[in-house]
């Protein structure tokens, strides 16, 4: 595309059918304590 | 929905259901503003002083072309993910062990009452802690992966149960099949050769609390006497980060209201040589003195901004560090089951206090009407934990509308309740705060694309 890069194509819609195991982080065990910050997290499934 | 917004130079678009990230150019930006409510005609009309129509065909077409590919003005299709989600028999992953409800520091602006939690000061036994591992144990059920956090006051107070807890852990694990990943949260005021070893040895992670420049955390972080932590505890906390490589530790610090500058204390951290760095706004009454407040928001925004601009010039002099709230992963990170119902706490995830008491997580821990249980007796109050069942992106109203509910989740609970008195409100400030990280961790991750 000449107008539009894309960094990412990977939806979030495909991760209905896999996700959900659980068997991430607790997000607020690695440095936050007093906020809330998922979308850094790792996923154990993919990894 | 999208969220679009212009950041060093780039054109950024967020395509908030799928979680496609774009970089556009003028001409795409701006019929972006006009895309969902006008016709093709009209926008071109609106636009045709600005670009000329090729330019507007073939960038329209490109917008159609994504949004056919759902990578634009995607559908919010999640909503009946979360009864599945519900549904899942509740386990319990995590606990945050209190290992000593004392501190050997007086930190202004700890939520913890200096370690005592509206409670006497007390340390955990190693009763208390195996208990707290065999609850684990069986409330996590088939799940392998299970998180301690030893945490305070002050965990290092109460070293000696640390090290019990941990080994009577490890010396079960495989009978049990599951895997334990340990951190501590440490002052850093008793740390030493020996309990650092032992940290290594055994800890996945390490959070070392410091808030920046010497005049910063002194002024926040005395001892008892008054006297200032920084020239005790920056030498073992750099000691530490070097015997882990540089990995799996964050030197974690709070900034205030004293010091809203505080990308200046970040770049400090960086520059003494730590490599993982974690900063987090207070959150405290409004009266404070050093709260942070809503007309504070436009300094911290350039803040956050300043910080980001300077990483990119310092990874380019090779002194690249990172900075938690500014990382994101774009290509995989969490499913977005764990994207709708946020950290889990109250659910997943519990506080112990000393003699074994439950609370959701270590920010309600003293409050009697969040007691969920105790180690001997489990969750005896089932309907504490459906409050918390209940909390996702779905059931907050503010959340629901919001650009950033997939990357936080709904933000801390924690501070919905301390801030608005109930679950369902997110606390703004802090919602401002994140959206900003957000914005800037984004921007952070094109400028890498653009560079390569």
């Amino acid at each position: 595309m000449k107008h539009i890069k894309s960094l990412n194509v990977k939806l979030l819609q495909n991760t209905m059918t896999k996700g959900g195991c659980g068997e991430c982080q607790t997000s607020c065990q690695s440095a936050c304590k007093t906020s809330c910050t998922v979308a850094n997290q790792f996923c154990e499934s993919i990894k | 929905m999208i969220h679009k917004y212009n950041m060093n130079g780039y054109n950024i678009v967020l395509d908030i259901n799928s979680g496609a990230v774009h970089v556009v150019d003028d001409a795409v930006y701006s019929i972006l503003d006009y895309y969902e409510n006008f016709s093709k005609d009209d926008i071109f009309k609106k636009l045709k002083d600005k670009f000329n129509k090729n330019t507007l065909e073939e960038a329209f077409s490109e917008i159609e072309s994504l949004k056919n590919d759902k990578l634009l003005f995607s559908e919010d299709i999640y909503e009946p993910l979360i009864d599945q989600v519900k549904n899942r028999n509740p386990i319990v992953k995590a606990l945050c062990l209190h290992v000593a409800h004392d501190c050997n520091l007086k930190c202004g602006y700890c939520f913890a009452q200096e370690g005592e939690y509206h409670g006497r000061r007390s340390l955990m036994s190693f009763e208390v802690g195996k208990k707290a591992i065999d609850f684990l144990i069986k409330s996590s059920k088939a799940r392998k992966n299970l998180e301690i956090d030893f945490f305070g006051g002050e965990p290092l107070m109460n070293f000696d149960v640390v090290k019990q807890i941990v080994e009577y852990a490890k010396s079960i694990e495989k009978e049990k099949n599951k895997n334990f990943r340990f951190t501590i949260t440490t002052n850093g005021m008793l740390l030493n050769e020996k309990i650092l070893n032992f940290i290594n040895e055994n800890m996945h992670n390490v959070v070392l609390s410091l808030d920046g420049r010497k005049e910063v955390n002194d002024k926040m972080r005395p001892d008892m006497g008054g006297n200032g932590s920084y020239d005790k505890i920056v030498p073992r906390f750099l000691k530490t980060a070097q015997s882990r490589n540089q990995k799996n530790y964050y030197v974690r610090g709070t900034f205030t209201g004293y010091n809203k500058d505080f990308s200046e204390d970040v770049i400090h951290m960086a520059e003494l040589g730590f490599k993982q760095i974690s900063v987090e706004p207070v959150v405290c009454e409004p009266e404070k003195e050093y709260s942070i407040k809503k007309e504070d928001l436009p300094q911290l925004f350039e803040e956050y901004e300043k910080l980001a601009k300077k990483m990119l010039e310092m990874k380019k002099e090779n002194k690249e560090f990172n900075f938690f709230h500014f990382m994101i992963d774009l290509t995989g990170g969490p499913c977005v089951s764990k994207r709708l119902v946020g950290c889990g706490s109250g659910t997943e995830y519990l506080a112990v206090t000393p003699t074994g008491e439950l609370y959701p997580c270590h920010q309600f821990v003293g409050m009697e009407d969040f007691k969920l249980g105790d180690v001997d007796n489990g969750i005896v109050k089932p309907e504490i934990r459906e409050k918390f069942e209940n909390l996702n992106i779905y059931t907050k109203p503010a959340c629901k509308k919001c650009w950033a509910k997939f990357y936080c989740s709904g933000g801390c609970c924690a501070n919905s309740y301390n801030m608005n008195g109930n679950f369902l409100e997110p606390y703004e400030i802090g919602c401002e705060l994140q959206k900003k990280r957000i914005e800037c961790a984004i921007m952070l991750k094109v400028a890498q694309m653009d560079e390569s």
